[in-house]
């Protein structure tokens, strides 16, 4: 142990040199229905201040979406092999490209929460007037946020490659909603698996073992129609599959179940965040 | 803050317990710390601390009765505990990837700093801890006590009347460590808010708080000004040697210090946070 500092103060550190009334009084607090709102933008403002500040993973993770569509779409375009409807197997794709990578980077929301525990963000966070639902919505839609610009940079990609996508704003603010929905179901998911496993390594792990079981077995690739029995079913309890589906409704207009799409999303957002905020204590040990 | 009523004690803990499975992190701590006092919890790693901290800022649940904060009870009224606290963890917990002043609006919006008054507030926060200059610089490339004090403007922001500090200075050299504690008791000063710092720095402990509790083993051992356990030591040895406030905690913890070192966990995340503002 050294000796006590000794240092002379600062004459700055006075404080009769500053100006602090405001630190003297407390704010308002927001009560009800205001606090989760006001939650979910300060960790949306969150996000885009730290994608402001470096793009880096904005670019790196346009490469694999734009490697699907160039590689994979354009050449199961020419073979013809999927049933896609009259529709051009690139434009079948695109949405379902759309809907992966929001999912990859939803699904590994977790490691940021990891990182945030053993960093103290997150438990300093958890001593704020924060109902830890709230938080976890506020994160999930942050997740939301990013996967939401990713989705515009695949949308761009798509039309430089020859997508016929729709450009109504209606109908663009819907697929802006469900990327949201869809992403913060999959963010929800990995905080749930990290308030279980509770390390990074585990979640790694565990999100890489998921992600293309989830990709593979909805319709992102290739219709319900075509797949075995058994994929049906994956298919059908795979929140992705009702993801892609609003998506290619509402981007290229193939018939969708809106109406159901937007329910199950919903449904599996309200479970993954119910999930996520019951185990967000386990975490805080 | 215009709905609480002004008290003597600012915090009581009565029976304090929490265990970890098997092990009491916590056991049977009685604590009062009166309002606008700065008050010392030493003890080493594993005394139980941080433990005894996450359980009054409502981080660990604890049953109603052991804790009160300003007269709250965090097991029945967290969100109001949780207005009245300003906390600064252990780690360092600045996020690098924001500047120093989005890391102190994020605190002001989760706290419902209002729109018209944020802008201010961070401001009012950064000046408080001489970080104005550096305000839109990114938090990663602040030097350890810089990060320090940028924790503080986070904690201050939204005016907390208790603030806790989890071993503020841990790893900061002797500059960066007065730096602090002037920033600490500059802000006690003109605010008027009482603070309750962790630390196993007896030295730092012995300059700079007014009352101190050595913890050892999940309880308090001694306590009292750091001048009155110095003359009790003194008395009860006899000899003309003055002792300092190292020798009345090894008084009190006996030969179980040696063995005392905290869990891998504990010493882990000390050492990280050691090394990270080194």
């Amino acid at each position: 142990m050294s000796a006590a500092p000794a240092a002379p103060r600062p004459a700055s550190a006075d404080p009769a040199d500053r100006n602090l009334d405001l630190l003297l009084v407390a704010p308002r607090a927001r009560t009800g229905w205001r606090v989760v709102p006001a939650r979910i933008l300060a960790m949306c403002v969150v996000e885009l201040q730290k994608l402001r500040h470096d793009r880096t993973e904005l670019y790196t993770r346009a490469v694999q979406p734009a490697l699907w569509l160039l590689i994979y779409g354009e050449t199961f375009t020419r073979i013809r092999a999927i049933p896609t409807g009259g529709i051009p197997y690139l434009d079948y794709l695109a949405p379902g490209i759309i809907a992966q990578s929001a999912m990859f980077i939803a699904i590994f929301y977790g490691i940021m929460i990891i990182w945030e525990r053993d960093s103290g963000i997150l438990i300093k966070l958890l001593v704020t007037p924060t109902p830890r639902a709230a938080l976890v919505t506020g994160k999930a839609f942050a997740a939301g946020v990013k996967s939401l610009i990713q989705a515009v940079v695949v949308v761009v990609i798509a039309a430089l490659l020859g997508v016929a996508l729709t450009w109504n704003p209606l109908r663009l603010l819907g697929v802006a909603a469900v990327v949201l929905l869809g992403s913060a179901f999959f963010s929800c998911l990995s905080m749930t698996i990290a308030g279980i496993v509770l390390t990074r390594d585990r979640l790694m792990g565990i999100g890489q073992a998921i992600t293309m079981p989830l990709f593979f077995g909805s319709n992102a690739l290739y219709p319900v129609s075509v797949m075995p029995g058994w994929l049906r079913a994956v298919s059908g309890i795979n929140p992705l599959s009702y993801e892609v589906d609003a998506l290619r409704g509402l981007l290229i207009g193939t018939p969708a179940h809106l109406g159901m799409d937007f329910g199950v999303l919903a449904i599996a957002a309200a479970l993954g965040i119910t999930a996520a905020s019951s185990l967000l204590s386990r975490l805080a040990r | 803050m215009s709905d609480v009523e002004p008290m003597a004690e600012a915090l009581v803990c009565r029976g304090l317990a929490y265990s970890f499975g098997e092990t009491k992190a916590v056991d049977g701590l009685d604590l009062t710390v009166a309002a606008g006092e700065v008050f010392g919890l030493l003890g080493p790693n594993g005394a139980g601390k941080t433990t005894a901290i996450r359980c009054i800022t409502t981080l660990l649940p604890v049953p109603a009765g052991m804790v009160r904060v300003f007269g709250h009870d965090p097991a029945r009224e967290r969100m109001a505990v949780r207005r009245l606290l300003g906390y600064v963890p252990q780690q360092l917990s600045a996020d690098a990837s924001l500047t120093g002043r989005e890391n102190v609006a994020l605190f002001a919006r989760v706290f419902d700093v209002s729109r018209r008054e944020r802008a201010e507030r961070v401001a009012q926060a950064l000046e408080a801890v001489d970080l104005t200059e550096a305000a839109d610089r990114m938090a990663g490339t602040y030097s350890g006590g810089m990060i320090r004090r940028l924790e503080l403007a986070q904690a201050l922001v939204s005016a907390p009347r208790l603030l806790m500090l989890d071993e503020p200075t841990i790893g900061l050299d002797p500059i960066a460590r007065t730096s602090v504690w002037d920033h600490i008791n500059a802000v006690r000063a003109a605010t008027g808010m009482t603070v309750l710092v962790t630390t196993h720095y007896m030295d730092e402990a012995d300059q700079y708080c007014d009352h101190v509790g050595l913890m050892h083993r999940g309880r308090i051992r001694a306590l009292g000004t750091p001048q009155e356990l110095k003359s009790d030591l003194r008395e009860r040895r006899g000899g003309t040697a003055a002792p300092t406030l190292e020798d009345v905690f090894r008084d009190v913890a006996g030969s179980g210090l040696d063995a005392q070192g905290g869990e891998f966990r504990d010493v882990r995340r000390t050492r990280r946070t050691a090394s990270r503002v080194s």
